[in-house]
Parts: C-alpha cells; sequence; structure tokens
C-alpha cells in the first residue's frame, strides 16, 4: 500500500489549514515505512513486508508538545526514528522549516541534526560506559566543530537540567536512571535545537523519579521555546505535558486533536478503549468505572486488516468498515477521528 | 545457606483485620533476605511481617530495588543459595523456611503458584502449551495423559483462549504476549493453589491487554477461591485489584493497610510522595508533579534509623536514629513505619 488518502491536514495543527498561520517547524506528510520481511536462514527471500507506519500526517509548531501515543506495532517510534532518518522513510514527505529532509544528503542531514536531537527510552543504553558525563555532553560541540568553551558550556548545561557540574568528570553508571536521563537531555540540548524528539523518555523510570525528569521537560520548553515530539505509551504522562495528541493503531492515526478533545471528548472507539483501559490509583474511582476490555490482539501489522485497521477488535463494527478505510475528518466531534462511527463519549 | 527460624506456631497467627474469622493462608513474621557480594552484603528485605487471608487479593507496591519480589520468591523458597534468608514464613501453619528442597516442591505445586513478568522465558519453548499444563496436573495428581489434557484445555478455555483444544498443540511462540500469559494464568490455578503469587503479571503488556490479562485474574481467583498476592509498581493496578496493599521501601514495609484508607489517607511519607508524584489520567494535566526528591538509598549502606528520611519532606532529628515499627495508626487496621505518622491527617484536607 503506497497510496493513501491525503486527510486530517487540516486539523493536525492548530492553524494549519490556512496559509497565514505560524508555520510549523517540522511537518510531516503521508508518512510511510515498510520493513522487509525474510524468510529461510540459508536462501533468503523476501516474503512480505512490515507495514509499520502507513501513511502519517502531522504538523509540530514551535514551543509546543505534540504526543504521539499507542501501544506496541503501533508505529509512533518508527515515525521518531523517520524524522531524524534514523530510519530511511519508504514513501511521504519530512520537512523542517523550508527544508525537505528526505532530500539531504549526509553530510548535510549531519548539520541539520543540530536542530533535530532526540532523546531515547533506555538511559543505560543510549549513553557510552567509557566517556565521562564532560564528553558525552561535550561530544555534540566537537562533532559539530564549535570548540570554543566546551567546558563552561558543558557546566550550563549539567546545571540546566539539574545535575551537580562538579560531577562533570564521572562515568555514566556512577549515576542512578533519572539522572542518566538528565544527562541524555542536557546532549540533546547542547546544540539549542529546535525540536527534540522523546522517544519513551519516562518510561524505564520509577515514578518518584519520572516526576521530576517531566517537571524538568516542562521547564526546558518553557525557557528554551524548543517543541517535542513526545512518543509514549503511557497516558497519563501524555495528558500532563502534551498540548496535542495522536492516537496511533497499527501504523495510522486513529484521533488527533488537542489534549482535551482527546481526554475529554474521545470519538473514536480505540482511543475510548485505550483511556478505559487505564486503571486509576484511586479505588474509589476505579469501583465506579465501566471498562471496555477489547477481545483479542492486535492483527499482524504484515497484513494488516482491510478498510479500518481496528475493525477486527471494534464493537461498531459493520460491513462498511471492512470496505472502506474511514478518513481522519472531523464528522461533527470537533476534531479528526478515523471512524465512520465517531461519537464522543466522555470514558475518564 | 544459613536459615534461622523463630519459634513456630507458639502464637495464633493474627489476621490484620481485627475481626476477621478466617486463619490466614501465609503469615510471614519478621522476614528478612540478605546477599553476599563482593562489595558487602545487600540488604534485600528488612524485618517485613504480613499475612494474607484466605480469597483476598494482597498488593505490593514498591519500585525498583523494594524488595517486593525477593520477599515473594521467599515465599516461594525460590531464592538462590547465596541467599540468608531469616525470620518465619508460615503456610496454613506450616513453617516453609528450611524445608528440603523436595518438600517445598510438594508445597509450590499443591498450595502455592505463581504468575511471572514474561511468560516467553518461563514457558518452555521445545514443549506444547497443552502439554506443559498437562504435566503440571499430572505432577501432583494421579491421572492419565488424555485426563490431564482434557483438563487442560477446560482450563484454557477458562482463561479465555478460544479454539482451546487445538491451540493446546500449539508452542508458545505461536502465542501472542497476552495469550501466553493467559496460559500461565491456566498452568498455574492448574492443581487448584491456595494461594496465586502474580509478579508484575501485566508489565510486559499493552494496557489494552492488562486490561484483558486482568479480568482473567480474576475469573481464574473465583474458579479455585484462591488469594492473590499481586506484586506491582502500577498503582492503578492495585487501586482496581486489590483489599489490601503492603508498600515496600529500600527492603522494608513502610505502610500496609485497605486499599481505600491508603489511598485516601496515606500515613506514611513515602505513600504520599508516590501518589502525588504520579501524573493522573482523570487529571487535568495543568498542575506540576511532586517529585520526591534525592534516589532510593543503596542496599549495601542503607541510612540508619528510617530508610526514607533522607527523602523525607517531614524529616526531624529521630528520623535519622530510630528505626520505625510498622504501627496501626487508626484506620481498621491500617499501620504506618513512620515515627509522625498521625501529621499526616493534617495532609488529607490538602488532597482532593
Amino acid at each position: 500500500m503506497t497510496t493513501v488518502p491525503e486527510d486530517g491536514l487540516a486539523a493536525m495543527g492548530p492553524e494549519a489549514a490556512g496559509t497565514d498561520g505560524p508555520r510549523p517547524v517540522l511537518s510531516v506528510r503521508n508518512l510511510v515505512k515498510h520493513f522487509p520481511v525474510h524468510s529461510g536462514e540459508v536462501i533468503r527471500r523476501r516474503v512480505g513486508d512490515i507495514h509499520a507506519v502507513c501513511g502519517v500526517s502531522f504538523d509540530l509548531f514551535q514551543g509546543e508538545t505534540l504526543g504521539l501515543v499507542g501501544e506496541s506495532g503501533s508505529g509512533k517510534s518508527t515515525i521518531a526514528r523517520c524524522v531524524l532518518r534514523l530510519h530511511e522513510p519508504t514513501a511521504g514527505s519530512v520537512r523542517f522549516g523550508d527544508i525537505d529532509l528526505l532530500a539531504q544528503n549526509r553530510k548535510q542531514m549531519r548539520r541539520l541534526r543540530r536542530e533535530l536531537q532526540i532523546v531515547f527510552q533506555d538511559p543505560y543504553a543510549s549513553l557510552d560506559p567509557r566517556m565521562t558525563v564532560d564528553d558525552i555532553v561535550g561530544e555534540p560541540f566537537r562533532i559539530h566543530g564549535l570548540k570554543d568553551n566546551v567546558e563552561a558550556e558543558t557546566r550550563e548545561l549539567l546545571r540546566l537540567v539539574g545535575l551537580n557540574p562538579e560531577h562533570g568528570n564521572r562515568y555514566p553508571h556512577e549515576f542512578s536512571g533519572g539522572q542518566r536521563q538528565r544527562i541524555g537531555i542536557a546532549r540533546a540540548l547542547a546544540l539549542e535545537p529546535k525540536v527534540i524528539v522523546l522517544d519513551e523518555p519516562v518510561s524505564a523510570l520509577d515514578v518518584s523519579i519520572q516526576a521530576g525528569v517531566v517537571n524538568l521537560l516542562e521547564d526546558l520548553q518553557e525557557r528554551l521555546g524548543v517543541a517535542y515530539l513526545f512518543v509514549a505509551h503511557d497516558l497519563s504522562v501524555v495528558r500532563h505535558i502534551c498540548d496535542r495528541v495522536a492516537v496511533m493503531y497499527l501504523g495510522r492515526i486513529m484521533e488527533t486533536g488537542t489534549r482535551d478533545d482527546i481526554y475529554k471528548r474521545p470519538s473514536h472507539p480505540y482511543t475510548q478503549a485505550l483511556l478505559s483501559a487505564v486503571p486509576l490509583p484511586d479505588p474509589v474511582a476505579e469501583r465506579g468505572r465501566v471498562r471496555i476490555v477489547l477481545k483479542g490482539d492486535p492483527p499482524s501489522t504484515v497484513a494488516p486488516p482491510s478498510g479500518c485497521r481496528f475493525r477486527t477488535r471494534c464493537w461498531k463494527a459493520q460491513d462498511i468498515c471492512a470496505e472502506e478505510e474511514p478518513a481522519l475528518v472531523d464528522r461533527g466531534q470537533g476534531h479528526p477521528s478515523a471512524c465512520h462511527f465517531a461519537e464522543v463519549e466522555e470514558v475518564v | 545457606m544459613s536459615r534461622s527460624h523463630v519459634a513456630e506456631g507458639l502464637l495464633p497467627a493474627e489476621g490484620d483485620v481485627p475481626g476477621s474469622g478466617d486463619q490466614p493462608v501465609l503469615v510471614v513474621e519478621n522476614l528478612s533476605v540478605s546477599f553476599a557480594t563482593p562489595d558487602g552484603r545487600v540488604q534485600a528485605v528488612r524485618d517485613v511481617s504480613f499475612s494474607v487471608d484466605g480469597e483476598e487479593v494482597l498488593g505490593i507496591v514498591g519500585e525498583s530495588g523494594s524488595g517486593k519480589s525477593v520477599t515473594m520468591m521467599a515465599v516461594m523458597g525460590l531464592l538462590p543459595k547465596t541467599a540468608t534468608v531469616t525470620g518465619s514464613v508460615r503456610f496454613r501453619g506450616q513453617e516453609i523456611l528450611g524445608l528440603p528442597e523436595k518438600e517445598l516442591r510438594r508445597h509450590r505445586g499443591n498450595h502455592v503458584a505463581m504468575v511471572f513478568q514474561d511468560p516467553l522465558t518461563s514457558l518452555n519453548p521445545v514443549f506444547t502449551i497443552g502439554n506443559q499444563i498437562a504435566e503440571a496436573i499430572r505432577v501432583h495428581h494421579d491421572v492419565s495423559r488424555r485426563e490431564a489434557m482434557a483438563k487442560a484445555v477446560t482450563l484454557l478455555e477458562l482463561v479465555g483462549i478460544a479454539n482451546a483444544g487445538q491451540r493446546a498443540h500449539e508452542y508458545p511462540h505461536q502465542f501472542s504476549g497476552g495469550m501466553r500469559q493467559r496460559a500461565m494464568i491456566a498452568m498455574s490455578i492448574s492443581n487448584d493453589p491456595d494461594l496465586l503469587i502474580a509478579d508484575e503479571p501485566t508489565t510486559a503488556l499493552d494496557v489494552t491487554i492488562q486490561a484483558q490479562i486482568l479480568e482473567v485474574l480474576e475469573r481464574a481467583q473465583a474458579a479455585v477461591h484462591s488469594a492473590i498476592v499481586l506484586i506491582t509498581h502500577d498503582l492503578g493496578v492495585v487501586a482496581g485489584m486489590a483489599d489490601r496493599v503492603l508498600v515496600m521501601y529500600a527492603g522494608r514495609a513502610v505502610e500496609l493497610g485497605a486499599v481505600d484508607d491508603v489511598f485516601l489517607h496515606p500515613r506514611h511519607p513515602y505513600t504520599l510522595g508516590l501518589l502525588e508524584s504520579l501524573p493522573r489520567l482523570d487529571d487535568d494535566g495543568q498542575e506540576r508533579l511532586t517529585p520526591i526528591t534525592g534516589s532510593p538509598p543503596s542496599l549495601l549502606h542503607p541510612p540508619a534509623g528510617c530508610t526514607f528520611h533522607p527523602r523525607c519532606r517531614f524529616v526531624r532529628p529521630m528520623c535519622g536514629e530510630v528505626v520505625p515499627e510498622l504501627r496501626f495508626v487508626g484506620g481498621l487496621g491500617q499501620r504506618s513505619a513512620c515515627h509522625y505518622a498521625e501529621e499526616l491527617q493534617a495532609v488529607d484536607q490538602g488532597r482532593g
């Protein structure tokens, strides 16, 4: 599947429809990413494709946080990597301001990575254990040939993310998970990027530590005006930190809107099921909740269902859902939803 | 392995909730577990006491390194030989600590069963799902292969696996993560255990699958009338599933009580801190989160006095000197290991 409907563009950004509104810093259109599936050990044959991302469009504006939420296999992390060209997209376009990122060569791309940074989930795997913290945080300056005053800059960055600059000569293993994630954030901030992709930045942290990192991200955004593309599966964290949210399922955006659109007025059955499945840390509220429990597992991304991808688990599914893929449009609920039978229902 | 026991059976086992007539299934008293490491002795669990009544769900919550899993490994007798275990673990009145391996095995199969976080590593990849469950049944019951297999299929049906008769002949890798966890639950209840220990049973799963598995766990419990100890770091899962909750921090039990009491009126600063640091799905997201300052202590050199005092915002001089006991602090059986637990009443009003 390479042709996908051009849908949901108008409503993805607050003013994306009008040409005179604010211009997005990052603009993704009809992004497609397939990974080949091979058979056999000796004679490898391509037997199919994993359809990780299937025509996804969104805009990210300066100083805002857009959340990409979904379960495993929804394609959210693949998008994060495609945006930085850590994966090469199969089709579609990724624009950074006026620049077409997919048309850049390696050298040009490397320069552009000053503006586009990423923080990974696992603070244990993403920091080189043989480098001191000063070296890790200072490396971006060296890579980009900005050698003046690296030491002072590094100390300032460590202070900015709430670490003691005196500890810069230590190695990552001497720090806790939360502190390591702060080191990763300091490294991402070094070159004052316009966009930071945060790929599950707090998922590996204990809750008491997670809160500090979430607060840090919010403070940094306020001070530096950086835009976040926040990829996460934890819907509570996303509600807390994101301005706008896109809910993904099997490589497609199912529903998108402002935080309140998604959490207060969800209209796609998948969004409703997802929200109702999250247990609340409140026994009284939990007892009073009606839970939508979906049947079965998500289908294979190698052969996604025809029509609406969610129909195999959907309680509203009709014949039309198998025949026609619902467009991501507003059907009267106030924000785009990719369901033929979209209807607002409060579930939180 | 050195194991010592406190005098057993001298006192009648007491339940935590006064007036509940049931004899507890499990009584853990003054349990301590430590491991010798090249750097010194790691005190993973220190002086933990609690009990589990028949058919109740006890949630054990805590962050990494709190000792919640090690506590239940000790109850199962699954700790490695490098572990030093002291205290007492009584199962229906019988002391478990120090039992020879052969008797431990009988205990594990007949009375206690465990569901782990990662079903792929706890299922044998070279046997079919049905075979593994049937095997578990045959180890403890004198039944034919055919009968055991028939029961295995019934169990798979109970946990909601469609076409159970056919799928019983498939291998673990042919099952999805959620299906494997269902199969594990089917296996765990195959010998009608009195106690089911579920260690982070849904942590590796997506949230919509988690909802399914928690439902299955409740159904399984209803079918065999067992008690459940649910170990998790997810306060939401405990709030929805558990009757009572035990909060652990750095190897110690810091709060114990009915879920409503502990969640709505926490009496330990750590419990309060956990609840405040958590972003909530039903919260507008406007308010700033309140992290707990600092990080958990090293278990090699835990702080003197209350283990939480270096991070506690209510800390006073006594906290660094005297280890607080897990004592009753009002409510129905609510207990807290904080010298100043009563003062947390004032915080109740401030919380929505």
